[in-house]
């Protein structure tokens, strides 16, 4: 009989990321309610690293030259072996690049229901609730799943990773048949930068049609973001008049993001911009208009303008840090 | 090749959204319609691949009430040939993978050899049916595409793989592909398109013509439940920092970020 909650791990070389910690800390306070115990599963390495640590009693890793670069069909294959294998009740991974593709069709080879990027996630009655935002935030809708086991994919930064517990976990190597690959990577193409993804940071620096170009993009807002290790990130007015690239782009045609420190800057404040990050825990902004909508949802507001507050702030934050 | 390119309308994107007495969802008497944006990206697509002749015909996908019919005529007016509305009391209450279950059916009795899609409609926000569509038709899928080149029976597209990493993707035909903001920039209809498209023929089918049923549509087969929704919370009111040279103003923020807010 299924039970228990499987987290899938994303890792870089074998060390999980961040959001592994979150989700084995949301899994291990689900499985209190639900019963069952909190296993995990890495795909493309053979570590366990110190997941067993953090709650997880088994550590399922599906591992070899296929899963290597992510591909479509072959973690298909894997993650749909492991289900096969885990019978969990509850599967938790963090919403990626990889999750929104490879989970919809597991849960179409499989007939299961999938959540989208929950940010909120509770047990009651033996049943996990979901809730995720719709319309780009601008609604929050209550989720439940009828089949077992339900697929959920969790926004990053939605739950803090807890302290480690203290445990080991008994890795369990699952082996998968070898799949065609019919949409093959020939060539990878890696960000100039090293920040976080968007939708990952922990910290972002975005800014508005008022940079007025590209170059005080980079003169301005990049030099910002890097004196806090932050990731830019621009308005759409911004982007659609070509000061920065779509990557960049937070609003409702571009990413949703929910990182601790949000800081706009000269950006106006647009509903569907609003809708991309509103979750902030804290929102700075800087605009000269003081009636800007921006202001509505700042946590702080400095109004002036901003190619005199960047400099001041990035020299401020040097010294701060 | 026939060219299948599914569309949705959606509330556009500057709408306030209000939710219903009832909380089961949004109040539509003042929202105003449009295209998915997404969608425009690749109906886009679609049609740059047809004006270069590696594609004989596009067709619009789209499930819903007659209402929808707008936004596909919308559609027809860029350049699409014809359009098939999937329609049925039975479809109501359907998940992301009934969605997909229609369209699928759709798809392989239209004949298309490449599905288009958005990478998302911005009203659920789920990116599902796209990679679901694909793994009910079998065919190959990429999502995210923001470039897109076809040879032959070889598409090359690229995906965003995350921390501004792209992945250069060769896929064999047949395929699904969702497309993201930047793979081009969407025409407009054409005064000769919205004539023309009067005269474009808009299909209806229904769940008997797709050969599905209560076990693959509808709310008894959905798998994922809404219950209710709601307004995300209020943010608590914020803070002007006053008073004071930019300097002082700057220094007073960083205070409240280490301090108050405890994020630096």
């Amino acid at each position: 009989m299924a039970s228990g909650i499987l987290v899938v791990v994303e890792h870089e070389g074998g060390q999980p990321k961040k959001t592994a910690y979150e989700l084995l800390t949301k899994a291990r306070e689900l499985a209190a309610g639900l019963g069952g115990g909190v296993s995990a599963v890495v795909i493309g390495s053979d570590s366990a690293a110190d997941l067993g640590d953090y709650g997880a009693e088994k550590v399922y890793t599906v591992s070899g030259a296929s899963y290597e670069t992510y591909g479509t069909e072959a973690y298909t294959a894997a993650l749909s072996a492991v289900l096969d294998e885990a019978q969990p009740a509850v599967v938790l991974a963090p919403a990626s690049a990889a999750s929104r593709d490879y989970f919809p069709r597991v849960a179409a080879r499989k007939g299961l229901g999938m959540a989208s990027e929950v940010t909120e996630l509770s047990s009651a009655g033996g049943t996990v609730q979901g809730k995720r935002p719709v319309y780009a935030g601008k609604a929050l809708v209550s989720v439940s799943i009828n089949s077992t086991p339900a697929l959920y994919t969790v926004r990053p930064n939605s739950f803090g990773a807890g302290e480690a517990v203290g445990g080991s976990a008994e890795a369990v190597a699952v082996s998968v048949d070898a799949v065609t690959e019919r949409s093959r990577v020939v060539e990878q193409v890696k960000s100039s930068s090293d920040v976080a993804d968007l939708t990952e940071a922990d910290r972002i620096v975005s800014g508005g049609r008022s940079l007025k170009s590209e170059d005080n993009f980079k003169a301005v807002i990049v030099p910002l973001a890097a004196s806090i290790s932050a990731t830019p990130g621009a308005s759409r007015a911004a982007v659609d008049a070509g000061y920065a690239p779509h990557s960049w782009q937070v609003g409702q045609t571009g990413k949703v993001v929910n990182p601790s420190l949000y800081i706009a800057c000269g950006i106006s404040g647009a509903i569907q911009h609003l809708a991309g990050m509103r979750t902030s825990k804290v929102i700075v902004a800087v605009n000269k208009d003081a009636e800007a909508p921006i202001f509505q949802h700042a946590t702080y507001g400095i109004v002036e303008d901003l190619f005199e507050v960047c400099p001041e702030l990035q020299k401020a934050f040097a010294e701060a840090l | 090749m026939k060219i299948g390119v599914c569309l949705k309308q959606v509330p556009a994107t500057d709408t306030r959204i209000k939710i219903n007495a009832e909380g089961t969802g949004i109040v539509t008497d003042e929202v105003k319609w449009e295209v998915n944006p997404y969608d425009e990206f690749a109906l886009e697509a679609a049609l740059l691949l047809k004006e270069a002749g590696k594609a004989s015909e596009v067709v619009i996908l789209t499930v819903g009430g007659s209402d929808c019919e707008q936004r596909i005529k919308d559609g027809l007016a860029r350049g699409a040939d014809s359009a098939i509305r999937m329609d049925d009391a039975s479809f109501a209450g359907s998940d992301a993978l009934g969605i997909a279950r229609v369209l699928a059916a759709a798809a392989t009795k239209a004949e298309v050899g490449l599905v288009l899609c958005g990478k998302q409609a911005i009203d659920g926000d789920s990116s599902q049916v796209p990679g679901m569509m694909a793994e009910l038709l079998d065919w190959a899928q990429v999502t995210d595409i923001s470039s897109l080149e076809l040879d032959g029976e070889t598409v090359t597209t690229h995906r965003a793989a995350g921390a501004g990493n792209k992945a250069v993707i060769e896929t064999k035909l047949p395929a699904v592909l969702s497309c993201d903001k930047g793979l081009n920039t969407p025409r407009f209809a054409s005064l000769r398109g919205i004539m023309m498209a009067k005269r474009k023929k808009i299909e209806v089918w229904g769940a008997a013509d797709l050969g599905l049923n209560d076990a693959d549509v509808g709310g008894t087969a959905a798998v994922l439940v809404e219950q209710g929704m709601s307004q995300p919370p209020a943010r608590p009111a914020g803070r002007m920092i006053d008073g004071g040279s930019v300097g002082e103003k700057v220094n007073e923020l960083v205070r409240l970020l280490r301090e108050e807010a405890k994020v630096l």
